[in-house]
């Protein structure tokens, strides 16, 4: 019994799209429950399996650079949604099944599977469901149990249940955007952050899980009306509580600490993320700085000498501090810092992380090797299991892939029903040539 | 008092700061008992730190400590005397939760790792929270938020190339933590209690961060993929469509605009000018020669409009358009608080204040206030009455520097 992963025997279904949802179900897949995740080869949700079904040719072979819309090589290949970073990314540990969810024979089946199934999560604009009728009113009466997670950015009830938008946008909504990055000022320039995906794809995993716990007690399932944006709020608290206690509006300090020396400083070399960040929280690490850069006669001026002056002359400090991890790469600099017991980092670029030590002691990283992809090193577990067998057991899923399995293993089907739903393009691994 | 999910569930926190009682608030807020174990004299170092109510810095004061850490009961324990851990083993033998963040090691040094807390306990689930870990050339190491962003998080693709890479809103990484260890611990508990087997949970800030989606996962994948790294970029030199995106200037601050191709029809008619769906500068829309066209004819819109205003009309045609909203517009904000979000919890010290309440809206089983932020060693006499000490005993134990 003790070599089982805490979710064994529980089955999640998931229309889920963008990252949040994904990434929800990536984590309860990880924990052992058997994910299945419902799509159909008429509709391709942009954003998700990719930005677009199929690409032009050409579109990403002459960008040299990374970000979230890649394919292996540079190039879609002949199934561009299996092969997207976007999905793989977070696509571990889920069986991938195919159904035409608008004809009333799909609709049924997909009602079968609710049957047997403890959750249902989507997080798709509001009023998907309710077209598709699969709404918790009518899968409640299917099955009474049912744990239903309905996450659109904002929820499904309020004024901006119909608002559409993405992480970067409602995290705008709850203040996390103004408390972000440089200053308020340059609000154009700034980078799109998805906070709200990570936050948002936890507070649903964590919000079935209690609501596994209440159905032990009571037998009872629910549904959870989530706004992804309220646990980006949440995360927000002592900036509400400024306001709230102090009637204080707090903004962006950029890498300023509101009580520590802190910044990100430039190092020796030519990459673009030669950068360290130091942050100098009280007199025993100010002293520890001093001696790991050899202390330099600057840091006995007067102005220098307690953390009330020295946060006056923050400035000054930082150009101080950048004279010096300037003659460093950022590695000889992080190590002299902690050395003294000075809380220091360098800034770590994705070729960084895959070669960075630590990570390849704890083996963070996973090896997988998936059918249109081949093998590559993914993101592993954000937390380790001393005794459950945590794994990807399952490669990220490609369109359909496990089909057979959901629809002949789970649902019993005949062979000759299921290649009569194949013929009828109720199911399929391939979206149909219309499908934009 | 109604049932919620976690209600009966027993855990004994000994965090600090904010990933650790973000983590058992998170579930102290859907009914668990905690019971959080501060040291003696100053408590959790989260009481220095701000902000403070009126900006006065007593420990009693701080919001931080206050919202993150509602719905516990506190007590102080001295870890470092033979009866306080004792006293520790015995609360241990009636939890079935454990969370704990202190550095790598201090547990096995106080004689309470897991390995000797599961004899006493076999159900236990202990949860470690660090920077880096419990193995590894770095457990050692000194971190703060911005160094864990930066050296797990997707720091060196936020911001633009000709400055340093720069944080998003403070401390948000360690609640992301909290968040994943909540998950870890709640999910362990559930197949612990089924399997009568306890789990321990080895939590990296670091790792939590680059398995996050905050376009970190996805950019390690693009390297593994590609071999290029996601460099820090413009967003205004980003463009590819001719529609404008991008954090646009209305009448009273900032609207965040995302317009795929597919969606500009509706932006012309929330424009209130659908003859610019047939005019010939914007047929192509890949082609950028009259980009400033369109973004003069948005501007001027915007110009008279308030963000909300302008998120309204533009979400009311189906074009994503939202105000980015300072923290005083979200506390009036009319969603989050048609919603509920928003709740008054009363304090002894500070009084009645606003906090952010539910992240999650469960219909059964949901989040309650059961009550405010202990003061420090506010239930010793409750806790330690329950383990059979009396008031000459408690006496004692404070006498002895235990409580």
């Amino acid at each position: 019994m003790a070599n089982r992963l805490p979710l064994e025997g529980i089955r999640v279904l998931d229309i889920t799209t963008t990252w949040a949802g994904p990434y929800a179900t990536m984590l309860l897949g990880d924990l052992g429950a058997e994910v299945i995740r419902v799509e159909s080869i008429q509709h391709f949700a942009s954003t998700t399996r990719g930005m677009m079904p199929r690409p032009p040719a050409g579109l990403y072979e002459n960008t040299p650079k990374g970000g979230m819309y890649q394919y292996p090589n540079r190039t879609p290949g002949e199934t561009p949604w299996n092969r997207a970073t976007m999905f793989n990314s977070h696509g571990r540990n889920k069986y991938a099944m195919t159904i035409d969810l608008e004809r009333p024979r799909g609709n049924q089946i997909f009602k079968e599977l609710v049957k047997i199934s403890d959750i249902f999560i989507e997080n798709n604009a509001f009023g998907v469901m309710e077209k598709l009728g699969l709404t918790y009113d009518v899968l409640s009466q299917v099955n009474p149990r049912l744990i239903m997670v309905r996450a659109p950015s904002y929820g499904v009830k309020g004024p901006y249940r119909t608002w559409r938008g993405y992480g970067s946008q409602a995290e705008g909504g709850v203040g996390h955007t103004w408390l972000s990055q440089y200053s308020v000022d340059d609000m154009p320039k700034r980078t799109l952050t998805f906070t709200m995906d990570t936050v948002g794809g936890c507070g649903i995993a964590l919000s079935a899980i209690m609501a596994l716990y209440h159905r032990q007690k009571t037998g009872k399932g629910q549904m959870i009306d989530l706004a992804q944006s309220q646990c980006v709020a949440s995360c927000l608290g002592e900036a509400f509580m400024d306001y709230t206690m102090n009637g204080r509006v707090q903004e962006t300090m950029g890498n300023r600490h509101p009580a520590a020396i802190q910044g990100c400083y430039r190092c020796a070399g030519e990459g673009i993320d030669e950068y360290i960040v130091i942050t100098i929280t009280n007199d025993e690490e100010w002293e520890g700085f001093c001696r790991a850069i050899g202390n330099p006669p600057w840091t006995k001026e007067r102005r220098f000498s307690d953390a009330i002056s020295r946060y006056q002359n923050h400035d000054k400090i930082d150009s101080h501090i950048e004279e010096w991890t300037g003659q460093h790469n950022k590695y000889q600099a992080v190590r002299l810092l902690q050395e003294e017991g000075v809380p220091a980092g360098p800034v770590l670029n994705e070729r960084d992380a895959y070669n960075d030590p630590h990570l390849k002691e704890r083996n963070f990283f996973l090896e997988i090797t998936q059918k249109w992809c081949g093998t590559h090193l993914y993101a592993g577990f954000p937390w380790r299991y001393l005794r459950a067998p945590q794994k990807a057991y399952l490669a990220p899923c490609g369109l359909g892939e496990h089909n057979e399995y959901v629809f002949k293993q789970i649902l019993k089907m005949s062979d000759e029903e299921y290649a009569e739903l194949e013929r009828e393009q109720y199911i399929g691994d391939t979206y149909l040539p219309s499908v934009r | 008092m109604l049932q919620q999910a976690l209600s009966g569930v027993r855990i004994l926190d000994l965090t600090w700061y904010i990933a650790g009682p973000y983590c058992t608030k998170l579930l102290a807020d859907y009914g668990a008992d905690v019971i959080k174990i501060e040291r003696l004299g100053e408590g959790d170092p989260a009481r220095r730190m701000g902000p403070f109510f009126q900006d006065d810095p007593h420990p009693e004061k701080s919001g931080l400590f206050l919202y993150l850490n509602t719905n516990k009961k506190g007590i102080t324990l001295n870890l470092k005397t033979q009866t306080g851990q004792k006293i520790f083993k015995a609360l241990v033998k009636d939890a079935d939760i454990l969370v704990e963040s202190f550095s790598p090691g201090v547990m096995e040094r106080l004689g309470l790792s897991f390995k000797e807390l599961e004899k006493i306990n076999p159900k236990l689930v202990m949860t470690s929270i660090s920077n880096f870990g419990q193995t590894g050339p770095y457990r050692d190491s000194k971190s703060s938020d911005l160094i864990t962003f930066a050296m797990g998080g997707a720091m060196n693709s936020t911001g633009t190339p000709d400055r340093p890479p720069v944080g998003v809103t403070r401390n948000v990484k360690m609640y992301e933590a909290g968040w994943l260890a909540a998950i870890a611990t709640i999910a362990a508990s559930y197949s612990a209690q089924q399997i009568g087997l306890g789990e321990y949970i080895d939590v990296s800030l670091m790792e939590v961060q680059l398995g996050s989606t905050d376009r970190r996962d996805t950019h390690l994948l693009s390297y593994a993929y590609t071999g290029f790294i996601t460099p820090r970029e413009d967003l205004t030199t980003a463009r590819w469509t001719v529609v404008s995106s991008g954090y646009l200037r209305c009448k009273d601050g900032w609207v965040l605009v995302i317009c795929p191709p597919v969606m500009w029809p509706k932006m012309c008619r929330a424009l209130g000018r659908p003859e610019l769906m047939d005019d010939p500068r914007f047929q192509n829309l890949y082609d950028l020669t009259y980009a400033a066209d369109i973004d003069a004819i948005l501007a001027e819109w915007l110009s008279t409009r308030t963000k909300q205003q302008a998120a309204q009309e533009m979400q009311a045609s189906g074009v994503a358009v939202t105000p980015i909203n300072t923290p005083e517009d979200v506390v009036k904000d009319p969603h989050l608080n048609a919603r509920g979000f928003w709740v008054r919890i009363d304090h002894p010290v500070v009084g009645e204040l606003t906090y952010p309440g539910a992240p999650l809206d469960m219909p059964e089983g949901g989040f309650q206030v059961r009550m405010p932020a202990p003061l420090l060693g506010q239930h010793n006499a409750d806790v330690y009455a329950k383990l059979g000490y009396s008031k000459e005993d408690l006496a004692r134990l404070r006498a002895a520097g235990v409580i």
